[in-house]
């Protein structure tokens, strides 16, 4: 189990000096981390919701996030997102720190997330849903689109183009002119990973993405993150309850309990841990006679 | 049947002004999520820049309304950046109550600055010929009423579905939280939507000068609440709906003055408004208004 309690200034200039028991594939070894998190925690009033939240995540990593109902996981999203402001602790994105950045801006940063409950553009088409998120880096402004200029075609077909492609990776080319909130429930959770993927993240955060799906789904599923950590090169951090999903797909886990880490280490590390096995089951009592 | 024909196409084209303004509404509640009760006098301002520059300045009529159009969308940037932006993720009462006050605050400004006199509307150089169709005159101010909405609603149309920022506007119409995370620039696509709806209420206030020939500092509030009730009607929020709205409150006012007036007095407003009061109770969510979904 790491435990890193070296809290670095917010203003994240110190540079990065791995630990020598972090969490990081070996392939990622000496990379700088793609999320490097310091001592994070926010109070909603006098609650501690997330306290001491210290992580790192490699470039090409997928790690996981896991821990009880109300452990504060979908916090820590919040908090990576900046829709949440810490209260305390620091964040660095490919060593850039994101306070005071406004959501969007973070998220042009390069992280992207999914929602525990779909939050879809319902009345928007899926193809419009993956476009919007790729507003960031289709090069056409205000003036020319508003006067159609040719570059204002050009910028629409590639983003067309661009979508589709996104699209390919779950087979939805044939759904792009769907309304998104008339597609059935499991591609809506797909068309939410695709359009997260769409901003171009360095960083995708997943909430509860295999939450409603069926043992077959979960294994496809699970194909796929691994399919889109390669294609994209980009690092995956998901929250999820399927622990065949969690333990078949994840590097490194980190178990949140009451806002607290409570352990960090690989599948198997995270398998036999006693806190982690205590959080979820309880205390085992010795039995009386 | 001549009757009855004038008074349809003089209803579209008062429906049309209504139109004009019911977007600006709409687009704004959409967005907003709030009612901008200052909008009608966004129209009172629209009015006066054109008097301002035409009869006072001597502005080329083409300039003048131009910069009624530019002056108004500024302005509706202006009033979001100060008033309503504070308030944003306050309780709706309370921006509502901001709106109000903002619309107060325009006429008392326009009292001021031109006292409680009615002004003549210039005539802005804008001369379409009447067109005779045998059995009606089809007067030219109708005609550019008419047409000019149906361009500005074309391109509106156009501008919301095929642009980045339309679409930015609609991802922020319809979860403003999500639409941040995809890194949508939330403030400035709401300015964006105070900036056009602004913009259609000066084009308003043009349509508006041409048939109603004078203006004073009140001039923006009744058909600014015609026009929300034309909101409503279609089912505010919906672009659609305020188009079909402006049109339906607009033809059911000039057919009530041709045909109830005569008979029982004045009481086209009562029916306007006895129409919204119907709508709210047995259509709350208004003819083409998103269905509320319960989350549970």
């Amino acid at each position: 189990m790491s435990n890193r309690n070296t809290i670095i200034s917010a203003n994240g200039t110190e540079m990065f000096s791995p630990p020598s028991n972090v969490l990081i594939p070996t392939r990622d070894e000496g990379k700088q981390p793609v999320l490097d998190v310091r001592g994070l925690g926010i109070d909603f009033g006098g609650l501690r919701a997330v306290d001491e939240f210290t992580i790192t995540v490699g470039p090409t990593e997928i790690a996981g996030l896991i821990g009880p109902n109300g452990a504060g996981k979908t916090t820590v999203f919040n908090l990576l997102t900046n829709v949440y402001k810490p209260t305390r602790g620091a964040i660095l994105l490919d060593g850039h720190p994101t306070a005071g950045k406004t959501v969007a801006q973070v998220n042009r940063m390069g992280i992207a997330r999914t929602f525990q409950n779909i939050r879809l553009f319902d009345q928007m088409t899926v193809l419009d849903n993956v476009r919007v998120g790729m507003g960031n880096n289709i090069h056409c402004n205000f003036a020319e689109s508003f006067l159609r200029l040719p570059r204002h075609f050009k910028a629409e077909k590639r983003s067309t183009e661009r979508a589709l492609e996104l699209l390919s990776i779950f087979n939805m080319e044939s759904e792009a002119y769907t309304l998104a909130g008339n597609l059935p429930y499991g591609a809506q959770r797909r068309l939410e990973i695709i359009r997260a993927l769409a901003t171009e993240p360095k960083v995708l955060l997943l909430d509860e993405p295999a939450a409603g799906m069926n043992p077959s789904e979960t294994v496809a599923l699970m194909e796929s993150i691994r399919s889109i950590r390669d294609t994209f090169g980009i690092a995956i951090m998901l929250i999820e309850h399927d622990m065949n999903l969690v333990m078949g797909v994840c590097e490194g886990i980190a178990v949140l309990n009451f806002g607290k880490l409570i352990a960090k280490g690989t599948p198997d590390q995270i398998k036999n841990n006693e806190a982690v096995i205590e959080a979820y089951l309880g205390r085992q009592e010795k039995k009386e006679a | 049947m001549t009757l009855l024909i004038e008074t349809l196409i003089q209803g579209i084209s008062l429906g049309s002004i209504y139109a004009l303004i019911a977007l600006g509404y709409t687009m704004v509640y959409g967005i907003a999520k709030m009612l901008n009760f200052a909008h009608g006098d966004v129209i009172m301002v629209g009015a006066y820049t054109i008097y301002t520059t035409i009869s006072l300045a001597h502005f080329p009529g083409w300039l003048g309304v131009l910069t009624s159009v530019v002056f108004c969308s500024v302005l509706g940037i202006v009033i979001e950046f100060l008033a309503y932006k504070p308030l944003r993720g306050a309780p709706s009462l309370n921006v509502l109550i901001t709106a109000i006050g903002i619309s107060y605050l325009l006429q008392n400004l326009a009292l001021l600055i031109f006292g409680g006199q009615q002004e003549d509307v210039p005539n802005t150089g804008i001369n379409v010929p009447s067109l005779d169709l045998g059995f009606v005159v089809v007067e030219g101010k109708v005609i550019f009423t008419i047409v000019l909405t149906v361009v500005l609603m074309i391109a509106l149309t156009l501008f919301i579905n095929k642009t980045k920022m339309g679409k930015a506007m609609r991802a922020v119409s319809e979860d403003k939280d999500a639409a941040r995370l995809m890194g949508i620039n939330v403030n400035r696509t709401i300015s964006l939507t105070f900036a056009i709806g602004s913009a259609l209420a000066a084009f308003a206030s043009l349509c508006y000068g041409m048939n109603y020939t004078y203006i004073k500092p009140t001039t923006g509030s009744m058909p600014g609440i015609k026009a929300f009730t034309a909101a409503v009607f279609g089912g505010i929020g919906s672009i659609p709906g305020a188009m079909l709205g402006g049109f339906g409150i607009g033809i059911l006012e000039k057919l009530s003055q041709a045909y109830i007036t005569p008979i029982f007095g004045e009481i086209t407003d009562v029916i306007v408004f006895g129409v919204l009061i119907i709508m709210l109770v047995v259509r709350p969510t208004g003819l083409l208004g998103k269905k509320i979904r319960e989350k549970v």
